[in-house]
C-alpha cells in the first residue's frame, strides 16, 4: 500500500487498528464500534486519531465528534460501492469537515479523479501506483460539468465568464 | 439542436484518450479482461455472445444529419453495414473489434457524438419525447431540462458508482411518450396555477424482475431548483440503496421497501440542505442560453389544407394507408410529424442499414430541418415536414424499404436481441417478433385491428419492456426448452400499467396462433372505437384466459 496526500507520496503516519488489537503508541486509525465503546480513553491518548467508517455507516454518527479526528477513513469494499463518494461530500460540504479524508480499500486508478473532487485529500493505493499514473488519473479532465467538493470552477460558471468578457470587449469597442 | 462549444469538446476529447490508453494496456495484456471490465463499461463496451458490442449514445434521442451520416460510415467501415436502434433512444454496433473502438471514439467526437454512460452503474442517456418542439400540447420542450441533465450528470463525481444503472426521461406533454413512469426517475414539465413551468417528480419506477411503477414525490419543482432536486434524489438513493444483491439495486426496490412517503421525506430533507449552498442553483440565463439551442426552425406560414395531399392520398392506397397511420399532428398548420418504421414485415426491430441511415438523413435534411429522432419504440421520427412534401418524402422511404405502414400496430414490436446476441438471455426474441410480424403481414388487416403494441423480452431483465406492451412475451427457459409467458394490459403512456399473466407459458410454435387467438377475442369483444387496451380494460383477462387456452 502506498498514501498519496494532497497529491504527493507520503509515508504511513497512521497505525489502522482492527476491533481487537491492542493499540500502539501514537497516531492510530480506529473502527467506528470502538470509537463509539472507546471515546473516552481515546480522546485522553493525547495523540492523533482517525476513525474509519465502514459502507453503510453513515457519517452522521460521527459528526459531533469531528473535531476530535486528524483523520477519517472511508471504505470501498469494493471499487463499485460508491457509498463514500457521498459521505465525502458530507464530510467536506455538510458538516465544514477540514480535517483528512482518506480513502481506503479498493481504491482503483479509474476513481482517482472522481474521489479528489469529492472531497477526499488522502488515498491509500496499490504498490503499482506512481506519480505518473496519479496525475493521469486525476489530470484526466480539464474540466467538469457540476459542482463537488472541489473548488473547480463549473462548465457552466466559465461559460458565463466568457460571455461576460465578450461583453466587456464589445462595450469597450463601442 | 444543442451544439458543442470547447468545453463540451475538450471532455470528450479527454475521454477519448483516456480510453485509447486503456484499450492499448489491454491490448498489450498489461491488464486482464477483469481488470478492463470496469473501464470498458464506462464507454458502452459490452462483450455479447461473439463479440464486442458499442452502445452510442444519442442525447434524448436527437440527431443531425451529419451525425447520422456518420454512423451509417461507422457502421460500413467497422462494423457490417448496419446498426441497431435501442429502447432508449441509442445505436448499438454488434461487430467492433476492439483495437478500433478508439478510432471510432474518435470519428463520433468529429460529429459531437460519444459513448459516455451508456452503460454501468451511473446516470444513463437521457431520454425524452420524440414529438419534441413539434407536439400540439407541449408545456416547454423537454430537450432543453434533458441538455441540462445531462450535462450535470456527465462523469458526475459522486454518482458514477451507484448501486446500479439509473435512467431518467422527461415529458413536456401530458401525453406520455417517453414511457417515464417506468424509469428510475420521470419528469413531467407541468405549469402551476401561477402560469410558472417546473416539474413533477416519479421517482422508483422500471421494469427488469421486479416491474414497478413510479410515485410522485416531488409535485412541483421550480425550474431553479431541479438540479439540486435531482441531486438530492441520487444522494438518497447512493447512500441507502441496497448493494448486496443485484436484482434489488434499483432505486424502485429502496422506494418500495422505505415507502414513497418516507422516500419523500429523505428526499426533501436532502433538497433543503443542497438548496441552501446555492451551487445547484439553476439560473435563468443559462436555460435561456441553452433552450436558444432548441428555438424553432424557421417554419413556413403555411395554410393547413393541403389539395395535393388530398389528390396523392385519392389515388395510391399505400400513402394514404402510410399518412393515416406513420403522420401525426404538427402544432404549425401545414406542417406533419412523420415516423419512419424500422420494423419492416419479417425484420429484425430496430435495425438500420448504412444505406437507410443516408436515405433519411439526406431526407431529414432536405425536409425536416436537418434533424432528426430516435424513438424509444425504436423507430425514427422526422418531427417538422410540410405536409405538401409528404409524398416525396414518401417514395424516397419507400425506395429505401422504409415505408412500412405500421407504426403503432401489431407488427410495430419492440424486442431486445435476445439469445441471438446477448450473453444474458434465456431464449431467442427477434424470431418471436418476426414470426409475429409475418403473421400478421397484411396491412388492411393490422389497420382493422388498430393500436396493439407488443413487446418481446428474451430473459427476465425486461429489455423488451415486455411487462408495459399491451401484449407482452417473456421468454423463459424450462429445461433446455425455450418457452413463451404472455402478459396482457400493459402500458407505458401517462396511464401506466404493468401486464398481468394470462396462464401457462407457450412454445415457439404456439406464439403466433396465441397471439391470434388474443387478438380474435378482442375483435370480437370490442366495442365502436375502442383500442385493444380498452377493451382489456373494460373486460379484464378473464375472457382471454377462458379462450386462448380452449383447445389445448
Amino acid at each position: 500500500m502506498k498514501l498519496i496526500k494532497n497529491g504527493k507520496f507520503v509515508e504511513q503516519d497512521f497505525v489502522a487498528v482492527g476491533a481487537d488489537d491492542a493499540l500502539p503508541d501514537g497516531a492510530v486509525i480506529v473502527p467506528l464500534e470502538r470509537w463509539e465503546a472507546e471515546r473516552d480513553s481515546l480522546i485522553t491518548r493525547n495523540t492523533p486519531i482517525g476513525v474509519k467508517l465502514e459502507s453503510g455507516q453513515h457519517p452522521e454518527r460521527i459528526r459531533e465528534d469531528l473535531d476530535h479526528f486528524s483523520v477519517v477513513a472511508l471504505d470501498f469494499p469494493i471499487y463499485r460501492n460508491g457509498r463514500a463518494y457521498s459521505y465525502a461530500r458530507l464530510l467536506r460540504d455538510r458538516y465544514g469537515y477540514e480535517g483528512e479524508v482518506r480513502a481506503v480499500g479498493n481504491v482503483l486508478q479509474d476513481q482517482f479523479y472522481f474521489m479528489v473532487r469529492c472531497g477526499f485529500d488522502a488515498l491509500e493505493v496499490q504498490d503499482k501506483i506512481t506519480p505518473e499514473v496519479f496525475e493521469q488519473s486525476v489530470g484526466a479532465f480539464t474540466y467538469a460539468y457540476q459542482p463537488a467538493a472541489d473548488d473547480r470552477p463549473t462548465v457552466m460558471s466559465l461559460r458565463h465568464r466568457l460571455a461576460a468578457r465578450a461583453d466587456e470587449a464589445r462595450a469597450a469597442a463601442d | 439542436m444543442y451544439r458543442y462549444d470547447e468545453f463540451d469538446h475538450s471532455l470528450v476529447k479527454e475521454r477519448v484518450e483516456q480510453f485509447r490508453g486503456q484499450v492499448a494496456r489491454r491490448l498489450d495484456g498489461d491488464i486482464t479482461e477483469d481488470e478492463f471490465k470496469p473501464i470498458r463499461l464506462m464507454n458502452g463496451l459490452y462483450l455479447q455472445l461473439h463479440a464486442y458490442m458499442l452502445r452510442v449514445a444519442v442525447p434524448y434521442g436527437t440527431l443531425s444529419s451529419k451525425q447520422l451520416r456518420k454512423l451509417a460510415d461507422i457502421a460500413r467501415k467497422y462494423d457490417r453495414g448496419y446498426g441497431h436502434f435501442t429502447t432508449r433512444q441509442n445505436l448499438q454496433y454488434n461487430w467492433p473489434a476492439l483495437k478500433d473502438v478508439p478510432a471510432i471514439l474518435d470519428e463520433l467526437a468529429s460529429v459531437e457524438m460519444h459513448c459516455i454512460q451508456t452503460s454501468g452503474n451511473c446516470i444513463r442517456n437521457v431520454t425524452s419525447d420524440q414529438y419534441a418542439g413539434a407536439a400540439k400540447d407541449e408545456v416547454e420542450d423537454p430537450r432543453i431540462i434533458s441538455e441540462v441533465i445531462r450535462q450535470w450528470s456527465t462523469f458526475h463525481p459522486e454518482f458514477s458508482f451507484l448501486p446500479r444503472k439509473f435512467k431518467i426521461a422527461v415529458s413536456g406533454t401530458e401525453a406520455d411518450r417517453a414511457a417515464i413512469k417506468v424509469h428510475d426517475i420521470g419528469i413531467q414539465i407541468v405549469t402551476n396555477d401561477k402560469g410558472e413551468v417546473g416539474y413533477q417528480v416519479y421517482v422508483g419506477g422500471g421494469l427488469g424482475r421486479t416491474p414497478m411503477i413510479g410515485k410522485k414525490i416531488g409535485d412541483f419543482v421550480p425550474k431553479a431548483d431541479l438540479l439540486a432536486y435531482l441531486e438530492a434524489v441520487m444522494r438518497v438513493y447512493n447512500m441507502n440503496g441496497r448493494r448486496d444483491n443485484l436484482y434489488k439495486s434499483r432505486i424502485k426496490i429502496l422506494v418500495h421497501e422505505i415507502g414513497a412517503e418516507e422516500m419523500q421525506r429523505q428526499v426533501e430533507e436532502e433538497f433543503a440542505e443542497i438548496r441552501k449552498t446555492g451551487a445547484l442553483n439553476l439560473p435563468q440565463d443559462e436555460i435561456d442560453r441553452i433552450k436558444a439551442y432548441f428555438a424553432d426552425p424557421a417554419f413556413e406560414d403555411l395554410s393547413d389544407d393541403a389539395a395535393e395531399l388530398d389528390a396523392a392520398i385519392a389515388a395510391d392506397k399505400g400513402f394514404a394507408h402510410w399518412v393515416k397511420n406513420n403522420t401525426a399532428a404538427h402544432k404549425k398548420p401545414g406542417y406533419a410529424i412523420v415516423n419512419i418504421s424500422l420494423k419492416p414485415i419479417g425484420g429484425t426491430p430496430g435495425d438500420c442499414s448504412a444505406d437507410q441511415m443516408d436515405a433519411v438523413a439526406a431526407l431529414a435534411e432536405k425536409y425536416s430541418f436537418d434533424e432528426l429522432r430516435v424513438t424509444h419504440e425504436q423507430n425514427l421520427t422526422l418531427a417538422h415536414v410540410r405536409k405538401a412534401d409528404l409524398k416525396a418524402v414518401y417514395d424516397a422511404l419507400k425506395a429505401a424499404d422504409l415505408a412500412t405502414a405500421n407504426v403503432n400496430l401489431i407488427t410495430d414490436q419492440i424486442a431486445c436481441p435476445g439469445l441471438d446476441y446477448c450473453n444474458l438471455a434465456n431464449a431467442r426474441s427477434i424470431p418471436i417478433a418476426q414470426e409475429i410480424s409475418n403473421r400478421f403481414a397484411d396491412i388492411e388487416r393490422q389497420h382493422d385491428i388498430g393500436e396493439l403494441k407488443i413487446n418481446t423480452s428474451g430473459c427476465i431483465n425486461a429489455c423488451g419492456h415486455h411487462h408495459v406492451g399491451h401484449i407482452g412475451i417473456l421468454g423463459v427457459d424450462k429445461k433446455g426448452v425455450e418457452y413463451y409467458q404472455v402478459t396482457l394490459g400493459g402500458s407505458a403512456d401517462e396511464n401506466t400499467a404493468i401486464g398481468d399473466i394470462l396462464g401457462p407459458a407457450f412454445t415457439e410454435q404456439e406464439i403466433p396462433d396465441a397471439i391470434e387467438k388474443i387478438v380474435k377475442i378482442y375483435l370480437d369483444t370490442r366495442q365502436d372505437g375502442e383500442r385493444f387496451i380498452d377493451t382489456y380494460r373494460r373486460v379484464g383477462i378473464q375472457p382471454f384466459k377462458e379462450n386462448v387456452y380452449e383447445a389445448h
